[in-house]
């Protein structure tokens, strides 16, 4: 397939793989504590406004190494969840009135019990999004009814495509990645996704190729729409314009390129008070895949779990969680930068 | 080692109001309004500015609509079209000035 290029930092056995590396270099830029900058500005502490969204990780293997994945995921990553925590998000899930599902990893398409639990939820009328990089679709014969199984449930898909074209696509997902989502995003167009008055949203997400913010999600939606239709007729709903954390990969890719203090400068600079207060750990909560809990997928590779009294999900406490503190530290900047940054795009 | 030139200076220039603040406030209201969209998006002056931060070879101004150009959206061949613009415009201000040496070569020759 020509997509595999790296290992993991896990399996390069490589310091940043460790959460406490991650979060001691956070420390260094020696930066205004993001914990100071929303005390400034009224915003400390954090506080949530109740649970509308489950984020669900349901394990860091994934067909792709792309060189800024927070996940740290990879073909080499083995941790996967299991049905019975699947059970447990199900049991969670009930107890309740989350509208959406928002299904993550890796690829989660690569978990085994990926389909019997989004049926589950489906089931359920819960809102199902996957996050899928589109590659997986054609990576295997077994993934080619993915997109007929998607629309049998309606499940909303967020695509990741860092560009409109191969250049900037593959320098960060990987060679041949762009050619080969081209040939995904057509067959999920082909039964309607992204096609209007379908009712099957395909959703696309835009994230810098380098060490720079994004672009205005507005601008860069026209332009997207324009590109990918004229060059290869692909038709998409919205574009989420988002912003890279300083977490795992792409916080390596910033020391190793000799990027790192510009860009926390960079992000410290563009803090906007509205976009903290559009932050998305307000209403999600984040399940890792052997079950606990936290406020957001990045604390979830920080390993820094909710401040509440169930922090896994065989002793779900729901009051415990609407009324906790989100633990912040220095990574929280990347959502709070200039329109703000969240998995649905822009926050301001 | 000094230069002439230092990148970390970049980051100062807000500073130069320190010496005549209110000219300073001026410049900078003005150069705010001067990027913001209007007739012409927000993304297409970036782009000028790339191309004429190299027409006058200022490399704070290189660096700084590099980024910016980047954050708005373009790409590296869209970037290195707008300094061919700014190349041509330059190189053709030059060979347009061959007309006036051909012009006095003429009035002086026999
Ligand atoms: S960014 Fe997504 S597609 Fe890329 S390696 Fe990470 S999980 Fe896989
Ligand atoms: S990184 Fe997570 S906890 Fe921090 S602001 Fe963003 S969503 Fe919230």
């Amino acid at each position: 397939m020509g997509v595999l290029t790296h290992k993991s930092l896990a399996a390069q056995s490589h310091a940043l793989s460790e959460t406490d590396k991650q979060l001691k270099l956070l420390q260094e830029a020696n930066l205004t504590p993001f914990q100071q900058k929303l005390e400034e500005t009224g915003l400390f502490p954090l506080t949530t406004v109740g649970v509308d969204v489950f984020q669900i990780n349901v394990g860091k293997m994934c067909n792709q190494v792309c060189k800024h994945c927070h996940v740290d995921a990879g073909p080499d990553r083995k941790e996967i969840m299991t049905r019975e925590t699947m059970q447990l998000c199900l049991d969670a899930i009930d107890k309740t009135n989350c509208s959406t599902v928002d299904l993550t990893g890796g690829a989660p398409e690569m978990n085994p019990r990926f389909r019997w639990f989004v049926e589950q939820l489906s089931a359920k009328g819960k809102k199902v999004i996957v996050r899928c990089n589109l590659t997986i679709i054609v990576a295997n014969k077994k993934y080619y009814d993915l997109p007929d199984f998607f629309k049998k449930h309606k499940v909303q898909v967020v695509s990741s495509l860092p560009y409109f074209t191969a250049s900037k696509t593959d320098s960060q997902r990987g060679n041949g990645v762009f050619e080969q989502s081209i040939k995904a995003l057509k067959m999920l167009n082909d039964v309607g996704y992204g096609i209007e008055g379908s009712g099957l949203t395909l959703d696309l997400v835009y994230n810098p190729s380098g060490a720079f913010l994004p672009p205005s999600q507005e601008a860069l939606q026209a332009d997207f729409k324009k590109r990918l239709k004229d060059r290869f007729d692909i038709s998409f709903n919205s574009l989420y314009a988002i912003t890279n954390l300083p977490v795992s990969r792409y916080l390596e890719y910033l020391v190793a390129s000799d990027n790192y203090q510009g860009y926390m400068e960079k992000l410290v600079n563009a803090y906007n008070p509205i976009a903290a207060e559009g932050v998305m750990c307000r209403s999600t909560i984040s399940i890792g895949w052997d079950g606990y809990i936290f406020d957001c997928d990045f604390n979830q590779m920080l390993d820094l779990k909710v401040a509440a009294k169930g922090q896994h999900l065989s002793n779900f406490d729901l009051e415990s969680l609407e009324n906790r503190n989100i633990i912040v530290n220095q990574h929280c900047y990347g959502c709070t930068a200039g329109a703000g940054s969240s998995c649905g795009g822009t926050t301001a | 080692m000094k230069t002439y030139y230092d990148p970390e200076d970049l980051k100062k220039f807000g500073k130069i109001s320190e010496f005549q603040p209110e000219l300073g406030k001026k410049f900078f209201d003005y150069y705010g309004s001067v990027f913001q969209d209007g007739a012409l998006t927000a993304r297409e002056k970036s782009l000028i500015a790339l191309a004429v931060s190299h027409a006058v070879q200022c490399p704070y101004c290189i660096e700084a609509y590099t980024e910016d150009t980047m954050e708005k959206g373009c790409d590296e061949e869209q970037m290195m079209e707008a300094v061919h613009v700014a190349s041509a415009i330059k190189s053709g201000a030059v060979l347009v000035h061959g007309v006036q040496m051909m012009n006095k070569y003429k009035d002086i020759s026999m």
